[in-house]
């Protein structure tokens, strides 16, 4: 079981400059997240969904409110959220394998068994035959194949992903969107992504939660119903369709408002 | 020629020698055609002729020894302490903040300013020697290093902490092999400003090394000597330089990656 629950929870930043007003960057929120729920959270840019996702991860503290995992308080970062960032955030001085090993030397597990973790894994995202290549080595796709990896192959009890495909061109998007999907249905792990990219959004979760622009709240949750196993054709079939522009039209409204 | 191009490997040779030759025949030219008085500028031939004279018959070697062995003590006293205290300056700001307007200002303080004072309080023995490299390198490093160290990249940092590591496990597996590659950079760089130190030192107050063989030959009007002195000075740091590139290279060959 895990069960993310966010009550009330508020960011202030303080201003840059002495006597610079804070900035407000989210309104006090509540979210609930259930056992192998896919959330995305869908916003423009600015509108403070990568700093909910930073609070969740224990990057940030939240101003007013708490953060319970399983009923427990989150103070701090922690292996049991993995987190996927939208930079490249691979150890330049290690190999794929000993970057998806990373987490798994902290925890002082044996070399016989994070070679067989970190093959599972390797062989899961489609890597192997570049165990030992470095990171510069690798395009951006493979990389953040690598970064989904490493942070899985610490078995953390959620999966938080911050726009991970935002700088890859769409045609590995859309294929890094699939095998992410495909993960989920395999593992079954409770998964919150950041984006703001609707398709994205649709595709993958099974709720769409609907940011609005700064400062962030939560303007609408929508369940998102078409089974699984998805396949990538359902991103033509009507109801998608239907659920985009109705997407779209929420987003616009936020994006007009956050441009002004 | 395009800009920030790079040249060819055997490009790049011959241009590096071309400047070689260019220099020593601007060299001989002016000492040769008279147009400087020779005890003013020895010739190049006569120049190589005292260096072998040097080696073979005054016992430079034993100099050189000395000053490289003054040159590398100092440098080492200075690391050993330097490294650490830029670490814990880079990823402490309370510890940053405690230091780093003393050492800034120290940095400006020249090195052989204190040579005089030196020679008053630990007299013109080796521990003199070695202090002028300490006091010249030990400030310089420290500030390199904690600005090396402050320049860690946050996401990598943060990436560490969502995988379950302590604060000291970020530091030694994130922070130290991430700013090793420059460390080094820094220690090659800072070991280049000894030598300019050392030779200071043993101009004032040395029975041995290639500062106090320059200075006896400055007695004696012998540029021959002096030159070579300069160009055995110029050649110790250009080896000692490629070694420490070449070990680099062969550490950090990540960080050379495109």
């Amino acid at each position: 079981m895990s069960r993310l629950s966010i009550r009330d929870v508020s960011k202030t930043f303080p201003g840059h400059r002495r006597n610079a007003p804070p900035t407000q960057a989210l309104l006090p929120i509540g979210l609930e997240v259930g056992d192998n729920d896919f959330i995305t959270v869908l916003g423009p840019s600015g509108c403070g969904k990568s700093t909910l996702l930073r609070l969740v991860a224990g990057l940030e503290t939240p101003t007013t409110g708490e953060i319970t995992l399983d009923g427990t308080k989150i103070v701090g970062a922690g292996a049991d959220r993995g987190v996927v960032f939208q930079s490249y955030t691979l150890f330049p001085w290690l190999n794929v394998r000993q970057n998806i090993c990373f987490g798994l030397r902290e925890k002082g597990m044996k070399l016989s068994e994070q070679r067989e973790i970190s093959d599972r894994f390797i062989a899961q995202v489609g890597l192997r035959g570049f165990e030992e290549h470095f990171p510069k080595q690798l395009s951006g796709g493979m990389q953040q194949r690598v970064a989904i990896a490493r942070a899985l192959a610490n078995d953390p009890k959620i999966l938080l992903l911050d726009e991970p495909f935002g700088a890859l061109d769409n045609q590995t998007r859309v294929l890094m969107q699939e095998l992410l999907l495909g993960i989920w249905e395999q593992a079954q792990k409770t998964v919150m992504f950041i984006t703001h990219d609707i398709d994205e959004a649709i595709f993958m979760a099974s709720r769409v939660v609907v940011f609005s622009a700064r400062p962030g709240r939560i303007k609408a949750e929508i369940e998102v119903g078409f089974p699984h196993p998805r396949h990538y054709t359902i991103k033509t079939s009507p109801e998608f369709m239907a659920l985009k522009a109705r997407l779209t039209e929420e987003i616009r409204v936020e994006a007009i408002a956050a441009a002004h | 020629m395009k800009l920030l191009v790079p040249v060819r490997r055997e490009n790049r040779i011959v241009l590096g020698v071309a400047f070689f030759i260019v220099f020593v025949a601007l060299w001989s030219f002016l000492s040769l055609s008279g147009a400087v008085p020779r005890h003013f500028l020895a010739t190049p031939w006569q120049t190589l002729v005292s260096g072998w004279d040097l080696f073979a018959t005054q016992g430079f070697t034993h100099d050189v020894g000395m000053t490289i062995w003054r040159v590398v003590g100092g440098f080492v006293l200075a690391a050993v302490i330097a490294v650490p205290l830029g670490i814990a300056m880079g990823v402490y700001k309370p510890i940053e903040a405690f230091f780093e307007p003393f050492v800034s200002f120290a940095r400006y303080l020249p090195a052989s300013a204190f040579i005089p004072l030196l020679i008053l309080w630990v007299g013109i023995g080796e521990a003199q020697k070695l202090t002028v490299i300490f006091i010249g390198c030990f400030f310089q490093l420290t500030l390199m290093i904690t600005m090396i160290v402050s320049g860690t990249r946050r996401d990598l940092v943060e990436a560490a902490y969502t995988l379950g590591c302590s604060d000291t496990g970020v530091i030694r597996r994130v922070v130290l092999p991430g700013a090793a590659p420059e460390i080094a950079e820094a220690l090659r760089q800072v070991l280049g400003l000894g030598w300019t130190y050392i030779i200071v030192a043993e101009l004032i107050g040395a029975s041995s090394g290639i500062g106090h063989m320059i200075t006896d030959s400055q007695a004696l009007m012998a540029t021959d000597h002096i030159i070579a002195g300069i160009v055995v000075i110029g050649l110790v740091g250009l080896l000692s330089d490629l070694a420490f590139k070449r070990v680099n290279q062969h550490l950090f060959s990540w960080s050379l990656l495109r």
